[in-house]
């Protein structure tokens, strides 16, 4: 079974096309892996699949690393 | 006032028969059939399961597997065909020349796929559950935007949507964009990816296509006394137009000059023609008088001929009313029984293909033509190409809700 941490960045490497080994915890969406406004709408969505959850929007604009979406999705488990 | 010229000096297609234009005109010389059984989706309940679709297409020379992902099927295939087109024409784009540089890239329906995919996910998940890049992945224009964006393109830049038409008239405004003086290159075509349940669906609710299931390749008879409807294809074709004293400064190949482009409404059905073709004969009228030549000048028409009983017979009516004594000497072919019919794409393909028969001097065939239906009478070229004289081509085109378009092209 997977970490969370796993899991995340399994899917922001897998929604942004880039190599796993890119995504280190620090790592920024935007400035360190490419993503534009539109993929990282789309990484919240690919994120709230994984995990069976609901980002709110307001919430959403807050994720801006790779870390950042860990510990939303730790705080937020169910 | 005088007007500039302007020629064609690219060329990239993806169609039923070949992912290049040399693969898929050699295809057409040799009267082979790009149709088959459909094999993207279940089609076991549609009354037609065969098309023509693109096989084996890898969009990675052209895109990031990522950004595809993005982008309905029609415009990566609209994009690979651009590609191909800029390639082969040589340009070099930079910044003393972008802003003269545009794109015309149509398409008849446009994201059909990804608009059926993100309503299911809406029915069934819910609004939040649409992809941000519906919209952007969907729209008619992107094709051009894209290009724009990836070239740093900043002549015109826009995308028409006349049905089976739009190929021919993105073809025919582009050029006046280059006469007129707003551009001296322009990147023009159209690209369709219709074979989904919706479009299937649609032309089949429409009575639109043939339904001979049981021999897919000799569905699409142009002009065939058996004729029962068009086979739908998927594909592109884009072609670089240049304004004749650019082309010729920078020393590129000239395929050919495009000497003529008409267009007409028939004011009469959202989808049958009138029966004696008048609006086809005005259009390709037009034509005729914008490239300013006699009608016996016209080696080879490469007709809308798209397997239908209405269709065929009014555009046969057209020509004869149009070209009078003359019809009975010259070619007229359809490539559609063999590529089918690419709706958005097909002018494209098919003034690519009239070109190419300037070039090698030779009319493709018309494959299935085995008894001509009544009241059809021209040299179709039947089955097999023919080596013939050519000077001039005409290419048509006619769609739904009654649009014609003409190009002429002249071999220089």
């Amino acid at each position: 079974m997977s970490t969370i941490e796993e899991r995340v960045k399994k899917i922001v490497a897998e929604q942004l096309g880039v190599k796993e080994e890119e995504v280190t915890n620090s790592a920024s969406f935007v400035e360190d892996l490419g993503a534009d406004s539109l993929d990282t709408v789309e990484l919240v969505m690919a994120l709230e699949e994984e995990f069976e959850t609901e980002i709110p929007d307001e919430e959403a604009e807050k994720i801006t690393t790779v870390q950042e979406a860990i510990n939303y999705v730790n705080a937020h488990q169910k | 006032m005088s007007r500039r010229r302007v020629v064609v000096t690219g060329l990239g297609m993806l169609s039923p028969l070949g992912n290049t234009v040399e693969s898929s005109w050699q295809a057409a010389l040799a009267g082979k059939s790009g149709i088959a059984p459909i094999e993207h989706m279940d089609v076991s309940a549609f009354s037609t399961r065969f098309g023509g679709s693109i096989r084996g297409f890898e969009i990675e020379p052209y895109m990031t597997a990522k950004e595809a992902r993005k982008l309905d099927l029609f415009i990566q295939y609209g994009i690979a065909a651009c590609m191909q087109a800029l390639n082969e024409s040589g340009l070099e784009i930079s910044d003393a020349n972008r802003d003269r540089i545009g794109v015309s890239m149509g398409s008849g329906i446009g994201g059909l796929t990804n608009i059926e995919h993100n309503h299911e996910l809406l029915l069934n998940s819910g609004p939040r559950r649409i992809s941000p890049f519906f919209v952007p992945g969907s729209i008619v224009n992107m094709v051009a935007g894209y290009l724009s964006i990836q070239y740093g393109l900043r002549g015109p830049n826009y995308a028409l949507t006349t049905a089976c038409t739009t190929g021919t008239h993105s073809i025919g405004m582009a050029a006046r964009n280059i006469a007129y003086g707003e551009a001296d290159v322009m990147i023009a075509g159209g690209s369709e990816m219709a074979t989904s349940g919706l479009g299937l669906g649609g032309f089949s609710a429409a009575r639109a296509l043939s339904t001979r299931n049981d021999e897919p390749q000799k569905a699409s008879r142009p002009w065939d006394s058996e004729r029962d409807g068009f086979v739908l294809s998927d594909g592109a074709g884009a072609m670089v137009l240049e304004e004749y004293e650019h082309a010729k400064a920078r020393g590129a190949h000239i395929h050919a000059e495009l000497i003529g482009f008409g267009m007409s409404g028939d004011g009469y059905h959202m989808t049958a023609p009138p029966e004696d073709g008048r609006g086809a004969a005005m259009c390709m009228g037009n034509a005729l008088r914008d490239a300013g030549i006699d009608v016996e000048q016209v080696g080879y028409i490469n007709a809308h001929g798209t397997s239908t009983l209405a269709g065929d017979l009014a555009e046969t009516r057209a020509v004869e009313s149009v070209f009078g004594e003359h019809a009975r000497s010259l070619a007229m072919s359809s490539t559609k029984s063999m590529t089918g019919h690419l709706l958005g794409a097909a002018g494209a393909v098919e003034a690519i293909f009239s070109v190419l028969a300037l070039r090698d001097q030779a009319a493709p065939p018309t494959i299935n033509l085995d008894n001509p239906g009544e009241g059809c009478n021209l040299d179709y070229v039947a089955h097999e190409a023919q080596s013939r004289k050519l000077d001039v081509a005409v290419s048509n085109s006619f769609g739904f809700g009654g649009t014609n378009g003409s190009l002429v092209f002249r071999r220089l």
